[in-house]
């Protein structure tokens, strides 16, 4: 019974995304007031509607309703309630409803604020109805996660025992509302050459801004996330590995960056009016493209669940879609366009333009070493792979060419700049630059150019961040936003760098009482003991780390044997001091007590991901300053509203 | 010439020599940087040097797999047709058995064993890396809708 109410919910869902698309779409033309009210309550519908079947598949879940295909293959009565919840996302359906629930929040965020007036508000909510709809076709025609089976089982699969992991409750949902805002940018980048908006006027990057920092937050976080996530867990590659499954959620991530801050020009000075709406079309693209990758089984990883051609097909035919409906109406509006003011070669403007150039070429990089592998599979039929140095190559020197221009950016005004006067202004963060390098090369071993280098950008970044900190005292809360999300960039640089220049490893077979060093550690191996989960059982290692003869701390890395699932996975054991990480693996056992161990000690690993956060709160304060901003003022509220 | 058109001209030069600079750097890094993958048999019929790094993938040998005195492991992985003797310095997969769909990472050493710098298995029950399939399949070992 409750899965049909499910399935039912989402068949209501996808009649009101149809009522939502064609009333907000009629709405957008006339000003048919009937219209766009029934666009706004369609929108409040789907939402409710999608927020049930969510709860109704959540609910499922957690009594393990073993009649529902996803849940019977998804989950276990024995699962830990945590992973019985992060269950309902970790598989391709339950994921298709998540993102589809996301849509109908964004959608509802949309309806609610009605930013940018009513025909604005109505044309995106027709947009986003169009997408919704195709979405719900989608879910209920080719993965519907509330299908029976007859009879049910009495006991789940369970979940993949790799997906048992706090990362996989916080990571996908984090990288959902980062995918799925850059939808609302599209809807709203689409809603204004729909309704043809004045071409002085933008209106819609106003209304649209907050989504894209929404879209722009979440998607670092989820991306630190997963780097994290992948960073302990054994075989994954480490933090990060220009792994597809990466890619495709970095080249969302660099549009979504390049977008926020072409917006900002756009906003304010009325520049690059066609490329910032390109820009809204192409970061949701990107989505959608990332989406395909994942999902269609192109590629193989532990994201792709299942290869059903009929899937790829349709995300395929949604792509071609949104970005070739989205670009032919780009074609007729656009050119009506006029750029606002303009700019000198030196000035605020010219920074931006300068950021976007760098954040394109990063990203055709990135599409470039993502795609290849695949258009040569499918033409020829050879298999190759782009190896990680392809993108270090590459991709390494824009982004250290960006880092060390981003500090001119904010200290040149708009329309006319003096770079003498920035270049005063940002001298002493030359300084610290220089202290980090020395720093580097006095402190680190072995001596490493790169790592050097990347010390002195990011002393540079955060330097440039504290003067930029220092200047605006008193000034707007968007430019301290900045210069925290900017220092958050030379954070995550440091722990790059110290991760990928000073890590060292040890791969040792061990007896227990022997000891072993890895960096400044001294490790004793106290021998394996089995044990019992609640789903699983375990061979756990006693590592002991020594201080003199003292033990200081204990380690216990483990290999565990998922009973329901069959399988084995290795549970990696870390130690951090914030600024060192030591991590330990449990390897073979080699008989007679002894096993291969194999530890690694990651020197500011910690800082790539601290970065990461640093960067998602400048963010975070930017959006709060932004939403604060437009809360009305006393006095203009108690105005009676004028007539339209 | 207006002083505007040679700017115009000189920003549109620039834009091609920046662009041509741009794809010869990507061709070339690509030309570098890609690894090829290779089944058991095309190694068994010396089609790839020595020193050449590349992927190998197949099922790994039955009764292959001998624990060196370091830390140190040597298995095969075979297609059915060939086979390519494997040392790995390094902790295996977890789901690493004999038997099972591995692919390797590394090169070939002068006596034709494939040091392999990294090993990947599959991550779950259900999953057979592809490229295995496909060399599987070239070799005629693979059935339709049966794993093996």
């Amino acid at each position: 019974m409750i899965g049909e109410l499910g399935q039912l919910s989402l068949a209501f869902a996808l009649a009101l995304s149809l009522v939502m698309a064609n009333a907000g779409l009629v709405g957008a033309g006339a000003a048919n007031n009937t219209a766009r009210r029934i666009a706004s309550g369609a929108t409040m519908g789907l939402m409710v509607f999608c927020l049930l079947a969510f709860g109704v598949l959540t609910y499922a879940y957690l009594v393990s309703d073993f009649s529902i295909r996803t849940v019977a293959s998804n989950s276990t009565t024995l699962q830990p309630l945590f992973y019985k919840i992060a269950a309902v996302w970790s598989n391709h359906e339950g994921s298709m409803l998540l993102w589809m629930l996301v849509l109908s929040l964004y959608s509802g965020t949309i309806a609610l604020l009605g930013r940018g007036g009513e025909r604005l508000t109505s044309a995106a909510l027709g947009i986003m109805g169009l997408l919704s709809a195709a979405f719900l076709l989608f879910i209920l025609f080719t993965s519907s996660p509330f299908l029976r089976i007859d009879p049910p089982v009495f006991e789940g699969a369970g979940l993949n025992p790799l997906l048992q992991d706090p990362g996989a409750v916080m990571h996908p949902p984090m990288l959902y509302l980062g995918y799925v805002g850059l939808s609302a940018a599209f809807a709203y980048a689409a809603a204004a050459l729909i309704v043809g908006e004045p071409a002085q006027s933008d209106g819609w990057v106003r209304a649209a801004r907050p989504f894209m920092l929404m879209a722009w937050i979440t998607l670092t976080c989820g991306i630190a996330l997963g780097s994290w996530w992948a960073y302990y867990t054994l075989g994954w590659g480490g933090f990060w590995f220009w792994d597809a499954v990466e890619n495709a959620s970095l080249m969302p991530w660099l549009v979504a960056t390049a977008l926020i801050h072409s917006a900002m020009a756009t906003e304010q000075r009325g520049a690059f009016r066609t490329w910032t709406l390109l820009l809204a079309i192409t970061g949701f693209s990107m989505s959608l493209v990332g989406t395909f990758l994942v999902r269609s089984g192109v590629l193989t990883s532990v994201h792709s669940f299942a290869s059903d051609p009929a899937r790829g097909f349709f995300i395929l035919i949604l792509i071609g879609l949104a970005i070739g409906g989205a670009l032919a109406l780009f074609a007729w509006r656009a050119p009506k366009l006029q750029d606002g003011v303009p700019f000198q070669a030196v000035s605020r403007e010219s920074a931006l333009l300068l950021n976007n150039v760098l954040l394109m070429a990063a990203l055709a990089v990135v599409f470039i070493g993502t795609i290849y592998p695949l258009a040569l599979d499918a033409m020829t039929g050879r298999k190759i792979t782009v190896g990680p140095p392809f993108f270090a190559l590459l991709f390494g020197p824009l982004c250290v060419l960006m880092m060390v221009l981003v500090p001119f950016g904010p200290r040149l005004p708009w329309r006319k700049g003096d770079l003498k006067s920035a270049a005063r202004t940002l001298a002493p963060a030359l300084g610290v630059a220089a202290v980090a390098g020395l720093t580097a090369l006095a402190v680190a071993s072995p001596k490493s150019a790169v790592g050097i280098g990347a010390f002195a950008v990011a002393g540079w970044l955060i330097g440039a961040s504290i003067i930029e900190l220092r200047k605006r005292k008193g000034a707007r809360l968007t430019a301290f936003a900045a210069a925290i999300a900017h220092a958050g960039l030379g954070v995550s640089l440091i722990g790059v760098a110290g991760t990928v220049c000073w890590q060292s490893e040890a791969l040792v077979v061990v007896g227990p009482g022997e000891t072993l060093t890895v960096g400044p550690y001294t490790l004793r191996f106290d021998g394996v003991v089995e044990r019992d989960g609640p789903n699983f059982t375990g061979k756990q290692a006693s590592i002991a780390i020594m201080d003199g003869t003292r033990v200081a701390a204990v380690m216990r890395p483990e290999q565990r044997i998922y009973t329901a699932e069959g399988q084995d996975v290795s549970y990696t054991a870390i130690r951090t001091t914030g600024i060192r990480d030591l991590k330990l693996v449990l390897g073979d056992d080699r008989g007679r007590g002894r096993w291969t161990l194999s530890a690694f000690v990651s020197p500011l690993a910690p800082l790539i991901w601290i970065g990461g956060l640093v960067m998602a709160l400048g963010g975070l304060l930017s959006l709060f300053a932004r939403l604060a901003a437009r809360a009305p003022k006393p006095e203009a509220a108690a105005l009676p509203q004028a007539a339209e | 010439m207006s002083p505007k058109k040679r700017r115009r001209l000189w920003f549109a030069a620039a834009i091609v020599v920046a662009g041509g600079l741009g794809a010869w750097l990507v061709i070339w890094a690509l030309g570098n940087n890609t690894m090829f993958f290779r089944s058991p048999t095309d190694v068994a019929n010396k089609l790839v040097q020595p020193g050449i790094a590349f992927r190998v993938g197949g099922l790994v040998g039955e009764k292959s797999v001998r624990q060196g005195a370091g830390a140190e492991v040597h298995f095969t992985v075979t297609d059915g047709k060939g086979v390519v003797p494997v040392e790995f310095h390094g902790v295996l997969p977890a789901l690493f058995r004999e038997g099972q769909g591995v692919v390797a990472t590394g090169a070939l050493d002068a006596r034709g064993t494939f040091m392999a710098s990294d090993v990947l298995a599959k991550h779950d029950e259900k999953y057979m890396p592809p490229e295995v399939v496909d060399a599987l399949k070239k070799s005629g070992r693979w059935k339709e809708g049966e794993a093996p």
